[in-house]
């Protein structure tokens, strides 16, 4: 049975799903019970900045749901010590722009015990964190760090593109026992869609073909799968076959998903709402230049933001983000 | 004397073990038989032994660059530790660490520790996981003075404090950070000053002083484990080598150096203080030293015997799972 959900609720039924199947799981971040539980007098709390969170301290109460104080690095190296020592936190870095206050746990820490220690410990860590611009929350709040978290060996990198599957990869990250760094995409946050009921997970580390297609392949995660559909509908009207593929993990990146699709088209563009140097859209572009050269009939384009820091103004963050028109003009360009 | 006389020459046994296991590094390091950043515990013997026999097996210690004698006060194999240093894949870590990550979880033993203060949240986290699954258990983490000007102390503390979590706090202050005086980088006289922003039980020990450790460090670790919250416990002592193995020390006053080193060694102090007391005779203690030379030997032939790690093995141990 599947219901309508934004992906908010969806997050928030993932993680109470994996409170409820696994005493281990606790939930800890700045704000995540949000005033909630503490005088028992009916005061609503607020659940995260966002809300995501509602309602979870209601139920699992004040030993597995932790706010904790605004400080990153302390609260990202706490939920590694846990994780390594036992238990299996969700950690929410309210927004990813936050990396720069939190790192070491991450960067040092929870992505090289496991190999240092020669195999000897795990670290079942999730961080939760809010990505990309589309909130006008300008350029400390607004950007798409997923790159730098791919690029870091042990850490898994995890982006849902809708309500349904920000459920089910999210129980499929908590119950990981790897360190996973998963984002919530700003521009699918308030998406509604069918959320199935159970409890289900969505493997790391394999693509999703959303849509299929034979003339050009349309690579996108999270926020920009939906730029990719629109666009794939306007080609359609234009006589042209787009597939859309959703990455859904950037680490492990589902390389061979990636080829088959490009096989299946010979062209390619890849939609990344980050900025352009290091970026996913260049890595897969690198991947199907070195493995994929003799399927390729066009240059494979790459949509992203400018190489600048996320604008304010409406109209600047509008011409910031990667849009369906962009890529449409991408494709137009490829011939 | 309280202690039996068992428990005085284990204690005995595990401090002359650490001071022998750096010495004998430093000749290998010197004689380029092993490699990598060697930052050697040697004078600061009391604190690791201090704290440590005050813990059960069950609990958990986090550790800093200088980890060796923490590893060792908390029961870590010494053959495997120097195997370890050797980059052999019978090391405590398959040849994987080092000395900056050497570690034995098995024995509660969370790491040494390559970035200053990033043991401390890791410690709070092990004390987290402690009482959410009330486990009875207790985390020690031990760090330097220099740790304590790190985010990472201060955000940690704070959360312990908040969340009366089990952990003790055991600030090894050996008067340098890294070259500079911590006189000059830290703007407070004592560490423990710090606590007072957190609300945090503190107190000072004698860190040359065995006894003083374990009889503070005992406190603060019942008091954790009866759930009355975290304490720092700043130890003053002093390193008798250099930062690390290499560093001829040109910043340090060799009067200073020189006294703590004739006059304050941990090892001489619990000497006298355990033979003058007759519970333990001199050469019950020799007999120790003998006992550990020779383990120590052994060690460092069988390291040397003892296989390299296979190339391929720089590809395992990243993940637990990781589809291709």
């Amino acid at each position: 049975m599947s219901r309508d959900l934004s992906t908010g609720g969806a997050i928030n039924e993932a993680i109470a799903i994996a409170m409820r199947s696994d005493p281990d799981v606790i939930l800890m971040g700045e704000d995540v019970a949000g005033g909630g539980d503490r005088s028992k007098d009916g005061t609503e709390e607020m659940g995260g900045v966002l809300g995501t969170t509602r309602g979870l301290i209601g139920e699992f109460g004040m030993n597995r749901v932790r706010d904790t104080p605004i400080a990153e690095m302390g609260l990202l190296g706490t939920a590694v010590g846990a994780a390594a020592t036992g238990l299996r936190p969700i950690a929410e870095l309210m927004f990813m722009d936050f990396l720069g206050t939190g790192l070491d746990p991450l960067l040092n820490q929870a992505s090289k015990l496991r190999y240092m220690f020669g195999g000897k410990v795990k670290v079942p860590l999730t961080v939760r964190t809010v990505s990309g611009a589309g909130m006008q929350a300008a350029a400390q709040h607004s950007q798409s760090l997923y790159w730098m978290t791919t690029g870091i060996p042990g850490l898994k990198t995890v982006i849902p593109s809708s309500p349904a599957d920000a459920k089910g990869l999210l129980l499929a990250s908590i119950r990981d026992d790897d360190p996973v760094i998963f984002c919530e995409a700003k521009g699918i946050l308030n998406q509604v869609g069918p959320v199935p009921e159970d409890d289900y997970e969505i493997p790391l580390g394999v693509a999703n073909v959303v849509r299929e297609g034979s003339d050009v392949s349309l690579v996108g995660f999270g926020a920009t799968v939906g730029i990719a559909m629109k666009a794939a509908k306007a080609l359609e009207g234009a006589g042209t076959s787009a597939e859309v593929l959703d990455l859904r993990s950037l680490s492990p990146l589902d390389e061979s998903a990636i080829l088959t699709s490009l096989e299946k088209a010979g062209r390619m563009v890849v939609i990344d709402e980050s900025t352009p140097r290091c970026s996913i859209a260049r890595d897969v572009a690198a991947l199907c230049v070195d493995r994929g050269f003799d399927f390729l009939n066009a240059p494979v384009k790459c949509v992203t933001a400018p190489h600048t820091p996320v604008p304010f103004s409406r109209a600047l963050e509008k011409a910031f983000m990667p849009s369906a028109q962009d890529v449409l003009d991408a494709v137009a360009e490829m011939g | 004397m309280e202690l039996s006389r068992d428990t005085l020459l284990e204690t005995y046994r595990r401090m002359r073990t650490i001071r022998a296991f750096e010495e004998k590094l430093h000749e290998l390091v010197v004689a380029g038989k092993i490699g990598g950043f060697m930052h050697l515990y040697a004078g600061q013997e009391a604190v690791a032994v201090g704290v440590c026999s005050n813990l059960g097996d069950e609990d958990l210690v986090g550790s800093t660059h200088r980890g060796h004698g923490h590893c060792i006060a908390k029961g870590v194999d010494v053959k495997a530790m120097i195997a370890e240093l050797f980059g052999r894949s019978t090391g405590t870590n398959k040849g994987k660490g080092g000395s900056m990550h050497i570690a034995d979880v098995d024995r509660g033993m969370l790491g040494a520790n390559g970035i200053v203060g990033g043991g401390i949240p890791l410690v709070t986290g092990a004390a987290l996981t402690a009482q959410v699954k009330d486990s009875g258990r207790v985390a020690v983490g031990f760090f330097g003075d220099g740790a304590t000007n790190q985010g990472q102390f201060h955000e940690s503390l704070t959360m312990a404090a908040n969340w009366k979590l089990p952990a003790v706090y055991v600030c090894e202050n050996n008067g340098f950070g890294e070259f500079t005086p911590t006189e000059f980088v830290v703007p407070v006289k004592d560490i423990v000053e710090r606590a007072a922003s957190y609300g945090m039980r503190a107190e000072i020990a004698d860190g040359m002083d065995f006894f003083d450790v374990y009889e503070k460090a005992g406190r603060a670790i019942e008091l954790a484990r009866q759930g009355e919250g975290p304490t720092l416990l700043e130890c003053k002592t002093y390193r008798f080598h250099g930062h690390y193995v290499g560093d001829a020390t040109p910043y340090r006053n060799k009067e200073e150096a020189e006294d703590w080193i004739q006059n304050r060694d941990p090892l001489d102090l619990f000497e006298r203080k355990v033979t003058e007391s007759g519970v333990v005779a001199g050469g019950d203690l020799r007999e120790v030293d003998g006992e550990v030379d020779a383990l120590l030997r052994s060690a460092v032939e069988e390291a040397e015997s003892a296989p390299n790690p296979e190339p391929s093995d720089v590809l395992t141990d990243v993940y637990v799972e990781y589809p291709s």
